[in-house]
């Protein structure tokens, strides 16, 4: 199909479409007044009912804990795809073992000593900031998912202080492997101990703790919570990981065919 | 009706024009990043959807359980979306960057074994 036939059938079609869904955001109610009743509901009975305050949590590890394990197998298993896509093929690897290429890699300048003290001293607090969002999703905003990725921005500020060396010693690709399947894994674990229980699986079979939500309330809701955060750390390491090293592939290539 | 349901006129504008952009592309990165403008669309359509004027976020560490609060229910959708957005774009650009490899251009019209 030619570009000009491309667009041609696009514009009416898109021209149509923006018409009709327009039309039909007539229906929807105005901005601020929301209608549905199972929000409502939910805000309702989650603190009695789950003793968690953080209602998107609850709502994301237990109300629909079955969709977010499918969530996270799509997760899983991006992760893998791009992995495996920029996985180094053997020829290349016969590249890089040779000392000249390596020479080569080296003379990527160096990073400022600016930008290395601000990244080193924001390390430590990003750790720090990342595990207490984890850990802290039953009760404020958070959760596994977005202190997943705060954690994982800590091996990139160490990569942006140093380079893919000291990156590969903070977070080996092991670990990130490790601790993305035990993420995934842990997940589908505590699904079945609900099935082991004698109830429905993901169903929240832990004791809810006290009534007034403390960090350790809610059941299953922590814990799953950890073990997405620990799945999210992981996938997200194993891709700047991959990915790092292809730049760092085709820098050499562009290098020797420059020479 | 503009005063009052703009926002998901801009939900539509961010879809058509992802929806444009994939169609035009001339460049893979280009394409990618025009499916995550699309996608935002449907962040920008739920968030509103459950937005509700004067409410709080739906968090009741400090406030008392009967204050009125927003959706929560779009709000958990969002956030598992976005994250699984990005790994989903990671993947795409690793296709990207094998596209470059075997055909040496990220051009959709150029390369050949894509046509048809």
């Amino acid at each position: 199909m030619s570009r000009r036939v491309r667009i041609f059938l696009f514009l009416p079609l898109a021209a149509a479409f923006l018409i009709l869904l327009l039309a039909a955001m007539e229906g929807i109610p105005a901005i601020g007044h929301y209608r549905g009743p199972y929000g409502d509901v939910l805000n309702a009975i989650t603190v009695k009912e789950r003793h968690t305050t953080g209602v998107v949590s609850a709502v994301n590890f237990d109300y629909r804990g079955f969709d977010t394990l499918g969530e996270e197998s799509i997760l899983f298993v991006s992760v893998i795809g791009a992995t495996l896509l920029l996985r180094q093929r053997p020829d290349e690897i016969k590249d890089t073992n040779e000392s000249e290429q390596d020479e080569g890699a080296r003379k990527v300048p160096e990073p400022s000593d600016a930008v290395r003290l601000l990244s080193l001293a924001l390390a430590a607090p990003a750790v720090l900031f990342g595990i207490y969002v984890v850990t802290h999703g039953q009760l404020t905003p958070g959760g596994g998912f977005q202190g997943g990725v705060v954690l994982a921005t800590v091996p990139l500020l160490v990569y942006v202080a140093g380079d893919l060396e000291i990156f590969k010693k903070v977070a080996p690709a092991m670990l990130g492997e490790l601790a993305e399947s035990a993420g995934v894994g842990g997940y589908i674990l505590i699904g079945v101990a609900g099935l082991i229980w004698g109830k429905s699986f993901l169903e929240n079979v832990v004791p809810l703790g006290p009534a007034d939500p403390k960090v350790y309330s809610g059941g299953t809701i922590p814990l799953i919570s950890l073990a997405t955060g620990m799945a999210v750390a992981g996938g997200f390491v194993l891709l700047l990981i991959s990915f790092l090293e292809e730049t760092l592939e085709l820098r050499l290539k562009t290098k020797r065919r420059g020479k | 009706m503009i005063a009052t349901h703009w926002p998901y006129g801009i939900a539509a504008w961010l879809f058509i024009v992802g929806l444009y952009g994939i169609v035009t592309s001339r460049n893979y990165v280009h394409l990618i990043m025009c499916i995550a403008v699309l996608q935002s669309s449907t962040y920008v359509l739920l968030v509103t959807i459950g937005y509700r004027s004067g409410a709080t976020s739906p968090i009741y560490a400090n406030i008392s359980p009967d204050t009125p609060a927003v959706d929560p229910i779009v709000q958990a959708l969002m956030l598992t979306d976005i994250v699984v957005e990005a790994v989903v774009m990671a993947l795409l650009l690793a296709l990207a960057m094998q596209i470059h490899q075997r055909a040496g251009s990220l051009d959709p019209d150029k390369i050949r074994f894509l046509r048809w």
